[in-house]
């Protein structure tokens, strides 16, 4: 007589926790997921295709936007990528200038994911107080390059610019003031009883799984695979530093966020050590005026805030490449979205779409 | 004679009515901007401040664009209901004021005796909690009305939330009947008063059981899954807009003055002012020589507003909870610590008076 009946559900592509234009088809028995399928493309831009019809050093502002959380990231994977396939050289100077940007670059996408995650889960208040590091990170951005969010801060051969006077300090300031700062927003959650109950056990999934469903980045160390692009194949000057890999052992939602705040740290400790030794000299080296690489490909990975940033550069010796072609960790990690949430609740949906930090710019590109 | 008597059994209590209702009205428009300014300040922003100085006017702005905005119905709404839900909700939010005394002595207007009250029936919080079990109705018609996929989530959330926090809010409340031996709110306080001191103390338990179930009746964060926004957009409310939409969220404020009042009356001595025996503390009757019946009104609402503050506070720290653990902690935990507390104050009663 009484049946019940599955119900299906459009989470998005307007929806507040689904950090930009996911869409999600949730199947609900009662509030249980029973199916959940992610539905992308609604912000695909073709960058790929569009940088085939430009000059190469028109291209790195378009990889800005692809994560524009974590933009400096990008523009350096790009950099990199070309200065790989035509043997560009980078003086010391550069490259200490390049990790201490990047590093900057990925506390502040971490802060971003810090104040939204804990939006979806209900602490609002989070969300404020890392948004206030965070305008710190884009001034020094400003001051930099002049812009905050996509900033295209790198050249080939080196940086846009030398660094301004005073940059340093004011560098410096902000990262004798970042841990404590972080110890402010672990009062708040690490201990908090409900974060506990909302984020342990949650969007479980084991260093197997996580790497046959190919996580990258905080979510696979989450996992406890250690894995660090920036270890395991040094790009950049990463291999003068010392930092460590946090790694997870629940393999759950607070592990993942336990590890995004130590890397903070670990960021922080390498940007220290950069200012610390930064060598003198030039911040760019020769670069030719032209940029017309050989006909070669390459695929250069870097560690991006989100995980494994792949740049696939096939050239065929003009001034614009043959084909590109970005692997995103965002798009990645989204696959593991069903896989992570069934049999959770919707309320766990939302978050382990929040532990999953993804950039809908970067799934879709 | 018979003048007198259609004054003081008509038109006396309809101005009350009339004066509480407006009061209130206002209490509640403000509330919301005291939420919003008190957040504001926990989370590093200035909070509204466009409108009048310092913000002052923001609720009366907000009231008047809510009015003038288009009121939209879906389609494939139930009307009549959906029209109906918004009032049911709000009418037994301020019908629940009726019975809340806001001082102790009454004063006299024209040879008049005024109380402070609307209405003191013997049963009063017997009463609030009948009537305001009632808001729910409006909270569930509404969601179902709204013919929609959130809504209907959202208003099936609120209805299990809110019939099981009744329980332990219920129990709660006995702790303080017990000791006061009446369910007229004024006796209670009068009770505080004749054993000189406020069942705070004695109660703590139950006022933190009943502060909880509270939070939990009337959608607050920790538990405002009804409306989580991260996950239901709006909850039970998505669809409404303009008025219908203003009257949700003034009974949601409503119900939390109405809450806070009732923590005031049963636990932090109503209307009566701190330190009442301390020499040194005696210029806190300082309102009592304009009128008792000032400054009963001031402490009472000083007290309400330290309650309303601390609700707020929690909004700006806690994450919410997920739906079954809001049920374990209703089920598991405050309503077995609520029981327990009213065995042993009946135990403690029965063995102090033999």
């Amino acid at each position: 007589m009484f049946h019940t009946e599955i119900l299906e559900v459009n989470m998005g592509p307007q929806h507040p926790a689904t950090h930009g234009v996911l869409r999600v088809i949730l199947s609900l028995d009662g509030e249980t997921i029973v199916d959940c399928k992610p539905v992308i493309g609604y912000l695909h831009r073709g960058v790929e295709k569009l940088s085939e019809h430009k000059l190469y050093v028109m291209i790195p502002p378009l990889c800005d936007r692809l994560d524009y959380v974590g933009s400096a990231s990008q523009n350096l994977g790009y950099i990199e990528a070309v200065e790989k396939l035509c043997g560009i050289e980078v003086p010391d100077r550069g490259q200490y200038i390049r990790v201490i940007l990047a590093e900057l670059n990925r506390i502040s996408s971490h802060l971003v994911w810090l104040g939204t995650h804990g939006l979806d889960i209900g602490a609002m208040t989070v969300f404020f107080y890392t948004f206030r590091e965070r305008e710190m990170i884009l001034d020094l951005f400003e001051a930099f390059c002049g812009a905050r969010l996509t900033t295209n801060m790198f050249r080939f051969g080196g940086t846009l610019e030398d660094l301004p006077p005073g940059w340093t300090e004011g560098c410096r300031r902000f990262i004798d003031l970042l841990p404590s700062r972080i110890k402010e927003y672990e009062g708040l959650l690490s201990q908090n009883r409900i974060w506990l109950e909302r984020t342990k056990g949650i969007g479980v999934i084991s260093a197997e799984e996580a790497v046959n469903w190919g996580l990258t980045g905080p979510c696979l160390r989450g996992s406890g695979v250690n894995f660090d692009v920036r270890k395991a194949m040094p790009y950049a000057a990463y291999e003068r530093f010392q930092f460590d890999v946090p790694l997870g052992t629940e393999c759950d939602t607070y592990d993942r966020y336990l590890v995004r705040m130590e890397e903070m740290r670990q960021s922080a400790r390498i940007i220290r050590q950069a200012l610390d030794t930064l060598p003198g000299g030039e911040f760019r080296g020769k670069v030719p005026k032209k940029i017309k690489p050989p006909v070669a490909e390459i695929y250069h990975v870097i560690e991006g805030p989100r995980g494994e940033q792949g740049f696939y550069i096939k050239s065929d010796g003009t001034e614009k490449p043959y084909r590109v072609r970005f692997k995103s960790p965002s798009f990645v990690n989204l696959q593991a979205l069903p896989v992570m949430s069934k049999g959770h609740l919707i309320a766990d949906a939302v978050a382990i779409i929040g532990t999953l930090d993804i950039v809908l710019g970067d799934v879709d590109r | 004679m018979e003048t007198r008597l259609v004054i003081i059994n008509v038109v006396i209590p309809a101005i009350k009515v009339a004066v509480v209702l407006g009061v209130m009205s206002l209490a509640v428009a403000y509330a919301t901007l005291l939420e919003r300014k008190v957040l504001g300040f926990i989370q590093l922003r200035l909070a509204p401040r466009r409108v009048g100085f310092h913000g002052i006017l923001q609720p009366i702005a907000d009231g008047i664009k809510l009015l003038l905005k288009e009121d939209i119905i879906p389609d494939r709404a139930d009307r009549a209901l959906f029209i109906l839900a918004p009032v049911i909700s709000i009418i037994p939010a301020f019908a629940a004021l009726a019975v809340i005394p806001f001082a102790g002595q009454s004063f006299n207007v024209l040879g008049f005796e005024i109380k402070p009250w609307i209405t003191d029936v013997n049963i009063g919080i017997l009463y609030i909690l009948s009537i305001s079990s009632l808001g729910v109705y409006g909270i569930m018609l509404g969601g179902w009305a709204s013919n929609s996929k959130y809504p209907l989530l959202g208003s099936l959330r609120s209805a299990a939330q809110m019939v099981s926090y009744e329980v332990p809010l219920g129990l709660a409340i006995i702790g303080p009947l017990l000791l006061a031996g009446t369910a007229s709110m004024t006796g209670i306080v009068r009770a505080q008063e004749s054993q000189g001191v406020w069942f705070v103390f004695p109660q703590i338990v139950a006022l933190f059981c009943y502060f909880i179930s509270g939070m939990a009746e009337t959608n607050r964060i920790p538990f405002d899954l009804p409306e989580a926004e991260a996950e239901l957009v709006a909850g039970y409310f998505t669809e409404y807009s303009g008025m219908k939409f203003a009257f949700f969220y003034l009974a949601e404020y409503t119900n939390m003055i109405v809450v806070s009042s009732i923590a005031t009356t049963l636990w932090l001595g109503g209307w009566l002012r701190p330190f009442p025996g301390v020499q040194a503390l005696s210029f806190l009757n300082f309102l009592d020589f304009i009128s008792p019946t000032l400054s009963g009104v001031f402490w009472f609402g000083f007290k309400v507003f330290m309650v309303l503050f601390v609700y707020i506070w929690v909004r700006g720290t806690f994450p919410r909870y997920r739906y079954d653990q809001l049920m374990n902690l209703g089920w598991k935990w405050l309503l077995p610590i609520s029981l327990a507390n009213v065995v042993l104050t009946a135990l403690v009663l029965t063995i102090r008076h033999g």
